[in-house]
């Protein structure tokens, strides 16, 4: 047993509104700069959709992530070998029409036109050239569109019988699915880089982008599936989520978490054997969840605490664990899956995957609908959080209408009924509360259970505590 | 080649390596100097608190604050406030489209130059140029076609108040407009226009109405404006229908609590046309058709009234409707031909044993069950407002005779007591036909004065109308599925939803409700708001809440969220806003009325009975809506500004002037400005715009005010068809530009900016200091200036300070003494003036006499001293001292007027001394000290209060309060939960939620309306002749009578709507670069997939979308998500980014609202009695807009 400290996050795509607010707040923060105007750290897409970039998840296209080999695994767009021999050669990567073309607006005009005939507009105009353009595509293109001939049947996780369906008002299905980098357990990012910038920190699994050592080869860009490391045009360099570092290391929430007013957001510790995640990277997709969840310790088995220890992961990180809501969510009720497990860079953020209305063709006399009569296909979520294995969702899906039924029965005072659900019930009575709780009522401190970083134990603290912060900035705003 | 993975080749182990010292790269992005709370204005009810960052003196961005105190109980946590919108805000601030200086009309600042040169005093010179009518055109032309040059704050404001002066020795004070919405969103900014406009004499323009927020139901039914939950309470519901309304979108900090409640075991119903953001949320849908809701809640209704009330009786039910609702109340059934029909309430008046009882009109029949004697019970309208000592404490909800102090119960239904029946007509309404249906209903004959009479009970006409069968006989239905008003198999040709899904949904609702005691609620919105008969569907899906005791009960209840604001420190905030601390009364107008008129949308259109359907349109003695509209000012059922073809000012010289102005009424002498619009003398000439997108997002029949407001190019087709006139002159020329100067304050250069003369540069939400609340939750919090104001920006509360002084300096010389002016008021809601008209009488054609504040409006005489606004604008008045109040409601204040004089420092004036209101702090302060809701000790004093009104006691609502006080650092530390207050009607408690109407049910208080219960039915004879005074079912008003569409062979015709949309609150957040990036970057009509494909139309493509009203150039967005049949251009757009012109008018292509005109509904106008009583954006026609049609058109070329 390898015991390693992972931060996660865990989305409740029930609760998902489609807001995106985190979008917005991450975007003023990290990317309201130059090059970095179409980068969307985190964006939020509509399914069945094509997202951003378009069509993200076909990787027969972009060769992102990994694929698994006869005797092993290895990135989709090639070994490191394959990749040094055509360093001026990235085929696969993604151009800027698979993003969109930033735009903003000839906004002055409207103050500096002159007494005319006609009212002034104030045009669009390319954030790249400074030219008029015709907006033909945006970050959010797709947005509520679900049915939609010219982006969602695009959709690559859609089945022909799912086309149809979201080719009618009646059976059409729609949902949101906020994306970040994953900060993957298997980082394809990390291994694609050619100049070693790309890391996973130690204490707390975070995946970042050395800005001092990227050398612009962009092989990250193509390596990630999720398509989350993007290419800042201005300085030069791959940028990508930060998971927010600066303000987790002190406690607090990722501002995409912060400012989550559909309280789908959580944040917590898992610890997970490092010695088991290798060893089931190459199983079979439809088993990958179910491993995933066996690599992931329980983190109050005094032998998972002992190992932790010894691999030098503090008390604080331990007792967060503990109490973490990833845990619980992953684990304990399982519900919670990782987005696209196929492509094998084992994300540390998980979805928790959404209910729907009934079928206009299904008869109910149940208040609350059962997993069979809903109308987002099993098929397809698990085609997008479980590779393809049907029985995960479903699993997941009856436990999420458990907890409601039991609530409901509770709430009226109907104790036969409570006794019967309990017993066909996938989830035992405590774990039920808890997901209920964790689904309603948990503070902003419960669901965000964020350890701090004990920096003040280095030995160079005494001297920085009266110098930090006067450090000069160099050209790019580094501090030297 | 595969890679053998090693486990730890991904780890950077090394905590303090060189490696990472880069990482303090992202960390100093992240470090900020400060960390300030604020919030945004914006008129979205969301209220959320922020952490704004400030770095180096510039804000760089903002995230939501969550320390909001705990509501408490198992209430989930109301952080964090705050949507995309919100969080887009700090690009405004330094973005190119600030405003960052005083702008004026080129053209305008010429002739200024000009005639300052020719004459000393600014008010001469700027008679120079709206006196000549070339001068005046020839900037009025220019509005909106650029040329703005920059002026200096000092000129601009001479100007203005030159314009001022001028138009009140000219033509009266009341040609001065003001426009600024939903004060509760930053209520000192607000206040700041307002309290200028009312202590110079000018008019304040409503907003709830005009922007169709305004549910006329909750008025008619609650005698009250409107009065919510706060969205924490959904999570008490455990049924909760959603109709109308995509809270994901439009009340995205709240919607976390329907999803919540979901999982706690709530079920979750979406009725809607389109698949919503919201509908995915759903556990059904309701895939209903547009507009058709009403329908679905009847035949709802027709199942609750059988299985619950005739088949088998729910106790929780019974007691609740008999005690609660107006079900028991006695109606007359007049003699109509063979059979009968409904008629009027019995009221005590009619009896001669009770005739000469005080109030005997407004006091309100029902049998009691035992003696089986016609009683009226404690609560009616008539012993509200009682003066003799014997009818006192009798306003309270309790069984008892207010007659024979005897113990009553109420008959519910005739059946109980007696076994006679009658054929009664019900009406059914098509759009071609009325058809009627005769069914028995149990009657019981009594005597009156006027002879025996059968009357019968509400309950019992309910189940005539709704066709419930209870063996009586008739035309009733056999069943569920017998296509017969209203049964389920009736509604389907309407809705598209199966009768089985009604009868499902039917059960489910009332089932819920009976187990939990009434928490089963309704989330309602704008989808169904705003067509011609929102209030029959409100009222339609309101029946189905009362008839299961789901109102006034925590987790149950109407939750109708359209704009609706709400001011909490109503009573302090008023006093201020409308300088009642000075004088009274204050010149308020619903602004539906006003612009209907003044923008000439009324010459456009014939009798509104071409498209507004009643039995019989004969009983009504006006045809056309500008005529109802002329009746209802000459009644003073609503105001009218300007009054008189006089100036006010003169007529006050008048001897006697009030009975001056009734004889020259009577004579004909003066003519009420309304019914002579076009007028010059007539028009409004100042038209101040703040906080407001006056002249796009608001206004409705866009166009029209081109052409008739502004006199710009316009993109208006309709031809003149105004015919059918009594009162309203149409025989002058339509006026093309009737104001004379348009001030915008604004800190973006939004379509009301480029369209104004003169735009001052105003500070935004993070440069100011303001107050903040909502009905969304149950704090108050602050705008706080998190930065100074930028360029020469200054809050709304300075530039109207900086106006009054630079005012007042005029008027020293134009003013020298104080003036009289002749304000005309309203027959006011909440005071013993709603009850004057129990009956319509109209003194014009000699029904009854023209006297002041009874039959026709108040005219009140009160002197303005006008070199002396600014002092009063930046002082707290003498009135504040004496008494506080609202909704009827009032108190001592002296104590808390001298405590403000010690925190807000004192202003002297003529050797007195007021509390300073100069900064907007001591706004701030003045607002949060004189409230209940915010100090603990005046709620004490306001409850008491009330108790001496009624004799209810209120103690336990404030324990525990008392010493609970709030100022305005209080409220930037934290939140703070309001107080259990006199003027609202919810509790709020630990652990609970604010809920409407719990004090009512819980404390036996009565509704505000005729009875003083909740209104099934409306009891007045308009409703009578419209055939509403039950709810019914009508239908939308269809295309072919609505005259506006130009029919084309090759067009996609389509019913065309405007909701709320996701990238933008009204028109704010429209031209911010992060929401367009996030949108399709511009304006789009939203097309299902099959429509667009038949006239090859696809995603993205350019087209032209218009009608008579106007043209709209715009990108597609195809999807199967949307209905066929419908379009949907999201409220409220700019014609400022990125619009072509267009290929129909030559033209630049419009805003949503070139594609609308208002119609307005007589019946809203009513007045003078109960409920039907006006009060500012509580009453009066609100101005719809879904019965529209358009057709789109793909764009040949486009063309900027």
């Amino acid at each position: 047993m390898d015991v390693r400290a992972q931060f996660s996050m865990i989305l409740n795509l029930e609760k998902c509104i489609g807001c995106h607010t985190c979008s917005v707040t991450c975007k003023n923060m990290w990317t309201n700069r130059k090059g970095a105007e179409y980068m969307w750290w985190n964006n939020v897409e509509t399914k069945p959709g094509t997202g951003y970039p378009k069509r993200w998840e076909d990787q027969e296209k972009y060769k992102g992530g990994w694929i698994k080999t006869d005797n092993g695994l290895s990135l989709k767009i090639g070994g490191k070998l394959k990749l040094l021999s055509k360093i001026f050669y990235n085929p696969d990567q993604p151009t800027v029409r698979n993003y969109y073309e930033p735009w903003s607006y000839e906004y002055e005009h409207l103050f500096n036109a002159a007494d005319g005939d006609y009212q002034p507009t104030a045009r669009a105009i390319s954030e790249i050239t400074g030219d008029y353009i015709e907006v033909k595509s945006g970050p959010n293109w797709d947005d509520d569109l679900s049915g939609s001939d010219e982006y969602a049947l695009n959709d690559p996780n859609l089945s022909d019988e799912e086309k149809k369906l979201i080719k009618e008002l009646s059976t059409v299905f729609m949902f949101y699915l906020p994306r970040l980098c994953n900060h993957c357990l298997n980082p394809a990012c990390v291994a694609s880089c050619p100049s070693g910038a790309i890391y996973k920190r130690g204490e707390d699994g975070i995946v970042l982008v050395n800005q001092e050592k990227c050398k612009s080869w962009r092989y990250c860009i193509s390596a990630c599936p999720y398509k989350k490391v993007y290419f800042n045009w201005n300085n030069v360099k791959s940028e990508k989520c930060i998971f927010c570092y600066p303000r987790i290391e002190n406690g607090e929430a990722t501002i995409c978490s912060q400012s989550c007013v559909g309280k789908i957001r959580s944040l917590g510790v898992i610890l997970y054997d490092v010695d088991k995640l290798t060893a089931i990277l190459t199983e079979n997709d439809t088993n990958l969840v179910d491993y995933i969840r066996e690599c992931i310790l329980d983190p109050k088995d005094e032998d998972v605490i002992r190992a932790a220890k010894e691999s030098g992961i503090s008390e604080e990180w331990i007792t967060a664990a503990k109490s973490s809501p990833a845990y619980s969510y992953v684990k304990e009720l399982g519900i919670a899956l990782p987005l696209h497990p196929e492509f094998r860079t084992f994300p540390s953020v998980f979805y928790v995957p959404p209910l729907s209305p009934i079928l206009p063709t299904i008869d109910t006399e149940d208040y609350i609908p059962e997993v069979d009569k809903l109308r987002i296909p099993i098929k397809y979520l698990s085609k997008i959080f479980s590779a393809g294995n049907e029985k995960i969702i479903k699993d997941v899906i009856e436990k999420l209408i458990v907890v409601r039924k039991y609530m409901r029965a509770k709430m009226l005072g109907d104790k036969e009924k409570l006794a019967e659900i309990l017993k066909n019930s996938k989830l035992e009575e405590d774990l039920i509360l808890k997901a209920y709780k964790l689904f309603t009522q948990a503070t902003i401190h419960e669901r965000y259970n964020i350890p701090q970083t004990a920096k003040g134990s280095n030995k160079d603290s005494y001297e920085q505590q009266g110098t930090i912060g006067f450090g000069l900035r160099g050209k790019k705003g580094f501090r030297k | 080649m595969s890679i053998k993975i090693t486990k730890n080749s991904w780890f950077e182990i090394l905590k303090s390596s060189e490696e990472r010292k880069w990482e303090e790269l992202y960390r100093s992005r992240w470090e900020h100097d400060k960390v300030v709370r604020s919030t945004h204005g914006v008129n979205c009810t969301g209220s959320c608190s922020w952490n704004v960052f400030v770095k180096d003196g510039l804000v760089v961005g903002e995230v939501q604050a969550t320390d909001y105190p705990a509501i408490g109980g198992d209430i989930p946590m109301t952080e964090p406030r705050g949507c995309a919108r919100g969080a887009s805000f700090s690009w405004y601030l330094y973005s190119p489209i600030r405003v960052k200086y005083p702008y004026i009309r080129g053209k305008l600042l010429d002739l200024w130059l000009d005639a300052k040169k020719k004459y000393d005093d600014p008010v001469d010179a700027w008679a120079s140029i709206v006196e000549d009518t070339e001068k005046r055109n020839s900037y009025m032309v220019k509005r909106g076609k650029g040329g703005f040059r920059r002026i200096d704050y000092e000129s601009a404001l001479e100007l203005i108040a030159a314009s001022n002066i001028y138009t009140i020795k000219k033509y009266g004070p009341d040609r001065i407009i003001g426009f600024s919405p939903i004060p509760a969103m930053s209520q000192i900014s607000y206040a700041a226009g307002s309290r200028y406009l009312n202590l110079i004499g000018g008019v304040v323009m409503s907003f709830y109405d005009w922007y169709c927020d305004l549910p006329l139901a909750s008025p008619q039914v609650w005698g009250e404006q409107t009065d919510v939950c706060e969205s924490a309470d959904w999570f008490n519901s455990s049924y909760t229908v959603l109709m109308g309304s995509n809270v994901n979108v439009t009340r995205t900090p709240d919607a976390h609590y329907l999803y919540e409640s979901k999982m706690k075991g709530g079920k979750i119903v979406v009725m809607s046309p389109d698949y919503s953001s919201v509908t995915k949320g759903a556990d059904l849908w309701i895939k209903i058709n547009k507009g058709q809701d009403g329908a679905f809640w009847l035949a709802v209704n027709h199942v609750i009234l059988n299985e619950f009330y005739n088949k088998s009786i729910t106790g929780y039910f019974d007691d609740y409707v008999r005690k609660y609702t107006d079900l028991p109340f006695l109606v007359y059934l007049d003699e109509n031909n063979d059979s009968y029909e409904m008629g009027r309430m019995v009221r005590a008046s009619d009896f001669e044993n009770t005739e000469r009882e005080e109030n005997a009109e407004w006091k309100y029949a029902v049998i009691d069950l035992e003696s089986k004697n016609v009683v009226f019970p404690y609560g009616s309208i008539g012993f509200r407002w009682a003066q003799d000592e014997k009818n006192k404490f009798k306003w309270r909800l309790i069984n008892k005779c207010g007659i024979s102090d005897k113990e009553i119960v109420p008959t519910l239904s005739i059946l109980e007591v007696s076994d006679r029946t009658i054929g009664v007509k019900f009406y059914e309404y098509h759009n071609d036909k009325v058809v009627e249906n005769v069914r028995n209903i149990p009657v019981f004959e009594i005597e009156t004065k006027e002879g025996k009479k059968f009357v019968t009970t509400v309950f019992d006409l309910l189940n005539g109308m709704l066709g419930v069968d209870r063996g009586l006989g008739g035309d009733y239905p056999s069943s569920y599925y017998d296509d017969k008003i209203y049964t389920p198999k009736w509604q389907e040709k309407y809705t598209g939803v199966n009768a089985d899904t009604v009868i499902k949904v039917a059960r489910e609702f009332a089932e819920n409700a009976a187990k939990t005691c009434g928490k089963s609620m309704i989330i309602i919105g704008a989808g169904i708001n705003h067509w011609y008969h929102q209030d029959l569907m409100y009222r339609s899906a309101i029946m189905a809440l009362l008839l299961t005791g789901s109102v006034g009960v925590n987790g149950g209840g109407l939750a109708h969220y359209v704009g609706q604001e709400k001011v909490a420190m109503l009573s302090s905030w008023a006093t201020i806003a409308m300088a009642g601390d000075w004088l009274k009364p204050p010149r308020l107008q619903n602004t539906p009325s006003f612009w209907y008129i003044h923008s000439d949308q009324w010459r456009y259109e014939d009798k509104v009975f071409d498209y507004f359907k009643v039995n019989d349109e004969n009983k009504f003695k006006e045809k056309h809506t500008a005529d109802f509209i002329a009746k209802a000012v000459r009644l003073g059922w609503l105001p009218f500004y300007p009054s008189f073809s006089e100036n006010p000012l003169n007529l006050a010289k008048l001897n006697n002037p009030q009975a001056n102005v009734v004889n020259k009424l009577k004579k004909g002498e003066l003519k009420f400005s309304v019914e002579e619009p076009d007028n010059p003398v007539n028009f409004p000439r100042v038209w101040f715009i703040w906080r407001a997108n006056a002249i796009a997002s608001s206004a409705k029949g866009h166009e029209y005010f081109m052409r008739h407001v502004l006199g710009t190019s316009d993109n208006l087709t309709a031809e003149e068809k105004a015919v059918s006139l009594k009162d309203v002159n149409n025989q002058i020329e339509a006026p093309k530009g009737k104001i004379d100067l348009i001030v915008d304050i604004n800190f973006r250069m939004d379509t009301s900016a480029l369209y104004s003369d003169i735009i001052l540069p105003a500070a935004t939400w993070y440069e100011k200091d303001d107050l903040n609340t909502t009905d969304m939750h149950s704090f108050v919090h602050p705008l706080r200036k998190v930065v100074a104001p930028l360029w020469e920006s200054k809050s709304d509360w300075n530039i109207f300070k900086d106006l009054a002084k630079k005012f007042s300096a005029l008027a020293e010389k134009h003013f020298p003494k104080s003036v009289k002016d002749l304000v005309v008021a309203t027959l006011l809601h909440d005071t013993p003036e709603e009850i004057m008209q129990r009956d319509v009488k109209d003194w014009k054609y000699g029904e009854t006499e023209p006297i002041p504040g009874k039959t026709i409006p108040k005219l009140a005489v009160i002197e303005r001293d006008y070199k002396k606004i600014y002092h009063k604008f930046i002082s707290l008045g003498p009135n504040a001292a004496k008494s506080i109040g609202a909704h009827g409601v009032s108190w001592d204040s002296s104590e808390e007027y001298e405590e403000l004089k010690i925190k807000n420092g004192a202003i002297r004036l003529a050797d007195e001394e007021f509390p300073s209101l100069e900064e907007p702090i001591n706004v701030a302060n003045a607002i949060l000290h004189l409230a209940p809701e915010t100090n603990g000790k005046v709620a004490v004093k306001g409850f008491k209060s009330l108790s001496k009104f009624t004799g209810i006691n209120f103690d336990t609502l404030v324990k525990g309060n008392e010493k609970v006080k709030m100022d305005f650092d209080d409220i930037t530390i934290q939140p703070r939960r309001l107080n259990t207050s006199p003027i609202w009607s919810g509790i709020i408690d630990e652990g609970r939620p604010y809920a409407p109407y719990t004090i009512n049910t819980e404390f036996g208080l009565p509704w505000r309306t005729l009875t003083g219960r909740q209104h099934f039915y409306l009891d007045h004879e308009f409703y009578k002749y419209a055939g509403e005074m039950l709810p019914v079912y009508k239908p939308n008003l269809p295309e072919n009578v609505l005259n506006e569409l130009i029919k084309t062979q090759d067009g996609l015709v389509l019913n065309y709507h405007t909701p709320h949309g996701k990238w933008h609150i009204h028109s704010t957040y429209y031209d911010n670069l992060r929401m367009l990036s996030l949108s399709r970057g511009g304006q789009v009509i939203w097309l299902n997939n099959v429509d667009a494909e038949k006239y090859g139309i696809k995603d993205n493509d350019w087209v032209e979308v218009y009608n008579k009203n106007g043209v709209v150039i715009c990108k597609t967005v195809v999807s199967s998500r949307m209905p066929s049949g419908v379009c949907y251009i999201y409220h409220a757009t700019e014609r400022t980014i990125n619009v072509p012109i267009s290929e129909k008018t030559n033209n630049r292509g419009g805003n949503h609202n070139s594609l609308t005109r208002v119609r307005l509904k007589p019946l809203a106008m009513v007045g003078g009695c109960g409920q039907f009583s006006y009060y500012f954006n509580y009453w009066g026609p609100v101005g719809v807009n879904r019965d529209t049609y358009v057709v789109v058109k793909k764009l040949n070329k486009v063309r900027f």
